[in-house]
């Protein structure tokens, strides 16, 4: 294996973010250049979107089910067993329903975007578009990222209420908890803070999803091996974006919205 | 032997000048990282003629192509297309720029997801943004040229190798282009569809005069490209008598270690002292 000097690899960091931040700026720029490719978006809402669901149904259930079985062992302890339904909620809308969601669609499709466009690029795809005058970031790229954003947003919703769902079945199957008693208290302790928080993030997460999926997908070298990497690295590369930034929405949203 | 050179400033003021060349590369050099594979190279293309360009493998055939599209931009040197210099133009300009100008990719690059018919109409699809009657119009006269127009439900997997490389050429052909840039349009196939392949390369030079550049590396294509004709009535390519090859507007550039060593037609090539193209003809 050829080795890299630290000085090299370290230019070559900073180009890549480089890159990354001209591809991202691109990318919003085309959303004001026409064509608009408002069918393709449509297509991609409905690849994004209406495919995910399932695998964010599921996640979302199993974690708000999860989520009050824990809490219940030590709020237990405590006496206040009744607090699970405010437990599951703040924890859900703030936090895991963005989060997780966001990781389970950049499993699916960050690695779908850049598997895809690294197969086109590799075939010549990309080049045969640019040949037939289409460019490649308005069609391939800006619909993927503006897709992307607005379905994660309604992805999130569906997560974070069927998270209190989840949540509900324990509460009443498991801890014999009144189920109004439950949802009032899940809805009564959520303030506007909670539900911004919980709505900005997967605006960020699903722009950071789909432009580091189609930023590795374009940017795929190598043939077949070259894409197996790029769909590797984009899966990660937004897994640990998205955990990354979160902290820093969080840290940032609490000191701006002055959280209680 | 290479190409008397032309004064770039009249090659791209004289855009709709039929005396005009289409394609004039002037001292275009390129390099990735240490590696120089082109280094000065010029010529060009006169308007209705096509130049067949030989060379060994990494000897930067396909790179001219795709520098005469602006897919890439040269570390130095002019290219002015079809009365445009390319290394000066921002990537939204080419894009008109490219729609006069059709391009074969050594592999079809079809796109995989869409039909025959979408693939085809693919160019027009974005002009006009509906299929109508117009475009279906357009796209079964295409396919009907290439003699596929049974496949246009398709999608490009189902084809066989020949099959997509006429598909390919379809789609480069349905806007009807100046300009045709050909990329190895027989590689990897068998002499059989080579044949009908070069055929219809010969039947868009004869029929419609379209200027072109065709990467191969097959000589025996470029010679039966010199030898023959489309004979339109019969709608098939006949063989030329001899006395004729000279009015075929056919000629051939050969490239090696990034420079041209030959610009010229067949009787250049056949009569060169080379010991290079002597032992590359043989």
């Amino acid at each position: 294996m050829e080795l890299i000097s630290p000085s090299d690899l370290a230019k070559d960091r900073v180009q890549t973010v480089q890159d990354y931040v001209l591809f991202c700026l691109q990318a919003v720029g085309n959303l004001f250049r026409k064509p608009l490719y408002l069918v393709d978006m449509v297509r991609q809402a409905d690849t994004i979107g209406v495919g995910s669901l399932p695998i964010v149904v599921l996640t979302g259930f199993f974690t708000g089910a999860v989520l009050a079985l824990q809490a219940s062992n030590t709020l237990e302890r405590f006496g206040s067993i009744t607090l699970v339904g405010q437990l599951v909620s703040t924890s859900m809308v703030r936090e895991l329903g963005p989060v997780l969601t966001s990781l389970m669609v950049a499993g699916r499709n960050s690695s779908g975007m850049a598997s895809e466009l690294g197969s086109m690029v590799v075939t010549e795809q990309i080049d045969a578009m640019r040949a037939l005058g289409t460019d490649p970031m308005k069609k391939l790229v800006t619909p993927r990222v503006v897709a992307t954003v607005f379905m994660l947003f309604f992805l999130a919703i569906i997560s974070d209420l069927v998270g209190l769902v989840g949540g509900l079945a324990i509460a009443k199957l498991l801890l014999r908890l009144d189920a109004r008693q439950y949802w009032s208290n899940a809805w009564e302790t959520l303030v506007f803070q909670d539900v911004f928080m919980g709505l900005i993030k997967p605006v960020i997460f699903g722009f950071i999803i789909a432009t580091i999926g189609c930023f590795y997908g374009m940017n795929a070298r190598g043939g077949t091996q070259g894409v197996g990497r790029a769909t590797t690295q984009a899966m990660v590369a937004a897994s640990v974006l998205i955990l990354a930034m979160d902290l820093f929405v969080t840290r940032f949203l609490m000191a701006t919205l002055s959280y209680r | 032997m290479s190409g008397p050179t032309l004064p770039l400033d009249s090659a791209a003021t004289a855009t709709k000048d039929n005396s005009a060349p289409v394609i004039v590369f002037e001292d275009v050099a390129l390099a990735f990282d240490d590696n120089e594979v082109l280094r000065g190279v010029s010529f060009h293309l006169p308007r209705g003629e096509t130049k067949a360009v030989f060379g060994v493998a990494g000897s930067g055939k396909s790179l001219i192509l795709k520098l005469a599209l602006g897919l890439i931009r040269p570390d130095s040197g002019h290219i002015i297309v079809l009365g445009e210099d390319v290394t000066q133009m921002r990537e939204e300009q080419l894009y008109e720029l490219r729609g006069k100008i059709g391009m074969v990719f050594q592999e079809s690059a079809l796109f995989d997801s869409l039909t025959v018919r979408e693939n085809v109409a693919y160019r027009l699809m974005e002009e006009h943004g509906i299929y109508d009657e117009n475009v279906d119009r357009k796209v079964r006269e295409v396919l009907r040229f290439v003699e596929l127009e049974h496949t246009l439900e398709l999608n490009p997997s189902e084809l066989s190798g020949g099959m997509r490389r006429r598909v390919a050429i379809a789609r480069a052909l349905i806007t009807k282009p100046e300009l045709l840039l050909y990329d190895s349009p027989t590689g990897g196939l068998d002499p059989v569809t080579s044949n009908t392949i070069i055929e219809l390369i010969v039947k868009q030079r004869d029929v419609y005069n379209t200027s072109a550049l065709m990467v191969t590396h097959r000589l025996q294509d470029a010679f039966t490209m010199a030898t023959h004709e489309f004979d339109r009535e019969a709608n098939r390519m006949v063989l030329l008598q001899r006395g004729q090859h000279c009015n075929v507007p056919l000629s051939f550039l050969i490239l090696r270690d990034g420079k041209v060593i030959f610009d010229g037609d067949l009787q250049e090539l056949a009569h060169s002292e080379d010991e290079y193209i002597k032992e590359y003809i043989s």
